[in-house]
């Protein structure tokens, strides 16, 4: 492989060299940590002309979202990013601008969510935001980062699916990680992702059309609903047909989802993003120690890639989702969504476990992947499935509970 | 200075043609929906309506519209960021040359009193700051009317609505003063802002004319009288919305950069005179006459206009 192109830079870097490469024409922003680099390099770009764009800061991520959707509903190429508390304050636009079809693409750098208030990362933001209607894609690396933002546009433009598009990436971990990324060549981009110009929005003086229309009653609303979760369907394949021809132009493969050493393996941990890595050294030990174990990396979240999720994990001894977010009254989220497509397959794992861990970018240590491969044997041998189980160690637990008395001492003056 | 139409002074100067089709969802006798036809005859129908969640949402139910113009509903608190993005992807597909010039539209947000004045402040604010060029058209019928009309920031004192009811503790019910958005958006210092009132045509032509000269944030207030907000008999409609203006409870007027003119003097009728029309004060005469509260109304309206008369004088 040609290392022409190949440069060191952080994912939020990548993720703006991502709206370069695939020329956007509006970026409507808001600062929020961390995501800022991702705007101000954007900025930067656009002050100069090395992007040929308007570059616009609105009063908030509820303004930026709306005027992200309504940009592109008048047929602009939009790229926009945000973090945590920024995604949830423009809550109720995700909706939105998912029943305007209108085709854009949002960088999520994920951050946990207050309250306590913190900037390091978890999912509990991004899969907030699963139920919107947009196309989510999670990635693992920086070089992820750049290629994931081509294939959103490409398969949110495409008129099967006609999608905004979120892609992932995880604060710090990987948003202020400095990478090798090769970044493709302008012209192979464009050979790859053909102009946007959708035939189905677009206000002009000659054709007036509306959008967001109010509907009375439930078979009409229903009736656009269901669109969607079918235009999201439809993700599934043209993600397929997308990653082949990204494969033939940059060399680069990606699926729904990645099996790392899982060919052979009897047990396999699920994970996702960026912590997915340490999850993949953490299985070149284990197999050191003798352990058969794999990890699937979920890529694609929406649309939910049930088929290739159970062609991987069926006939496993035992399953562990690792979830990095918590529903407090239930546990993981994508345990949840896991368990539910393994459930009719007569070959399902025989042990189905839930961890949660790395809340708030809480480490998870190599001590911690142990403790996880040695249950999640122990419950497939025994057929029963255990959790949710928090990830927490010892050393953090005796950590914990210093800050507690010195807070009590603090409050009691004592 | 008295202010003077330069165009309209004969209501045969109208232009016949409409924009706003009849048929709408809307309840009969709306006055924001005849503010929003006389707004049309000048605008056009080269537009996209912004839309923001009130009772003018019902306009566009699908698969119908009254309007020969475009459509975008977006949310509640951000119509304007809506017009900033329809705004700009229209300024930049025209100069990448992906849309003829002559295809080109103007961009009119259309949202209630309580869009207006509560929710879509902050997007507001945020839209005027950056010279967005687009218009502002808010219906003002003083209540959140679409929800069955609770209290809003643009209830006037005195008024009863559902959530501001006249009771024990607060007989009189609402006991705020209406908040003065004019003056919110004249502190921005956008190129114009107008309040108009459907009964009077002129006045209104007038003023979206004289608008279009203006790149930047237009703002218009137009008074909106509710009969089923406010109690009223659908036909007394027009007289309601004469009544306010002649009474001196809704000013017209103008600030062009900032330089507010008022575009009829009144010879302020009592308040009385508009307030019995309407249910939504009839608990400050019967069963026992709330005096205070009506000499209170009475009162901040003479206050405005001392305050006119002396800027008028002084300025």
């Amino acid at each position: 492989m040609d290392q022409k192109n190949q440069m060191m830079m952080t994912g939020n870097l990548a993720a703006a060299w991502g709206a370069r490469l695939a020329e956007v024409d509006y970026v409507p922003a808001f600062p929020i940590t961390p995501q800022t680099e991702i705007v101000e390099a954007l900025s930067k770009w656009c002050g100069t002309g090395e992007l040929n764009a308007r570059f616009v800061t609105l009063d908030s991520e509820h303004s930026m979202m709306t005027a992200a959707g309504a940009a592109a509903a008048t047929g602009a190429r939009v790229f926009t990013a945000t973090s945590s508390q920024g995604l949830l304050y423009a809550f109720e636009v995700l909706y939105t601008v998912a029943g305007w079809r209108a085709p854009l693409v949002l960088v999520n750098v994920s951050r946990a969510l207050a309250s306590p208030i913190t900037l390091e990362p978890d999912h509990n933001d991004v899969l907030a935001a699963r139920d919107s209607g947009f196309v989510q894609i999670h990635a693992e690396t920086c070089q992820e980062v750049v290629d994931s933002i081509l294939l959103a546009y490409r398969i949110g433009e495409d008129p099967l699916v006609c999608l905004p598009v979120l892609v992932n990436l995880d604060g710090f971990g990987l948003s202020f990680t400095r990478e090798p990324v090769r970044l493709p060549e302008p012209e192979a981009v464009r050979d790859f992702l053909p102009p946007f110009r959708p035939a189905h929005l677009g206000f002009k003086a000659s054709a007036p059309q509306a959008l967001g229309t109010a509907v009375l009653g439930g078979s009409t609303y229903s009736y656009f609903r269901h669109q969607i979760h079918l235009a999201s369907m439809n993700a599934l394949r043209v993600h397929e047909q997308a990653a082949t021809e990204f494969e033939q132009c940059f060399g680069r493969r990606y699926d729904v989802v990645e099996g790392y050493r899982i060919e052979d393996a009897e047990d396999v941990l699920v994970m996702s993003n960026a912590f997915a890595s340490k999850g993949k050294a953490a299985v070149d030990a284990a197999r050191e120690d003798g352990r058969k174990v794999g990890l699937l990396r979920l890529r694609m979240i929406r649309p939910w890639p049930a088929d290739a999720v159970r062609r991987a994990l069926r006939r496993r001894r035992a399953v562990a989702v690792l979830d990095q977010n918590l529903s407090p009254g239930q546990g993981g989220i994508l345990f949840q969504e896991v368990a539910a497509c393994l459930y009719h397959d007569p070959e399902r794992p025989r042990g189905l476990c839930s961890f949660i861990g790395g809340l708030g970018g809480k480490n998870i240590s190599e001590g911690e992947f142990h403790a996880v491969f040695e249950q999640t044997a122990a419950a497939g041998k025994q057929g029963q499935g255990i959790g949710p189980v928090l990830l927490y160690t010892e050393a953090e637990h005796r950590e914990m509970e210093q800050l507690q008395f010195l807070a009590h001492d603090l409050k009691t003056g004592r | 200075m008295v202010w003077e139409p330069r165009i309209f002074k004969d209501l045969h100067q109208i232009p016949r043609v409409e924009h706003v089709f009849p048929g709408t969802p809307l309840c009969a006798g709306c006055g924001g929906l005849e503010s929003l036809r006389l707004a049309a005859k000048i605008l056009g129908n080269r537009v996209v309506y912004v839309n923001a969640a009130g009772c003018f949402t019902n306009l566009a139910s699908f698969p119908f519209t009254p309007l020969d113009a475009s459509w975008l509903y977006t949310t509640m608190g951000s119509a304007p960021a809506g017009a900033q993005g329809v705004r700009d992807a229209l300024d930049v597909l025209i100069a990448k040359g992906r849309l003829p010039k002559e295809e080109d539209v103007t961009v009119v947000v259309l949202g209630g009193d309580g869009s207006t004045y509560d929710m879509a402040l902050s997007s507001t604010s945020g839209a005027i700051t950056r010279h967005l060029d687009f218009y502002y058209f808010c219906y003002d019928n003083e209540a959140y009317g679409n929800t069955g009309v609770q209290l809003s920031p643009a209830t006037p004192y005195g008024a009863r609505t559902t959530t501001s009811p006249c009771a024990v503790l607060h007989p009189v019910g609402a006991m705020q003063e209406k908040k003065d958005i004019f003056e919110i958006w004249r502190a921005h210092n956008p190129p114009y802002i107008a309040t108009v009132s459907p009964r009077f045509p002129l006045d209104l032509e007038e003023k979206f004319t004289r608008a279009a000269a203006y790149q930047g944030p237009k703002l218009f207030l137009g008074f909106a009288a509710c009969p089923t907000g406010w109690l009223f008999d659908p036909a007394y409609t027009p007289d309601v919305a004469r009544l306010a203006v002649e009474c001196g409870f809704w000013p017209l007027k103008e600030a062009i950069n900032g330089m507010v003119t008022h575009t009829y003097v009144p010879k302020l009728s009592p308040v009385e005179n508009y307030l019995k029309l309407q249910g939504r004060f009839r608990h400050l005469f019967e069963p026992t006459l709330q005096k205070e509260a009506i000499a209170h109304i009475q009162g901040s309206v003479n206050a405005y206009w001392e305050r006119v008369n002396l800027a008028e004088r002084t300025g």
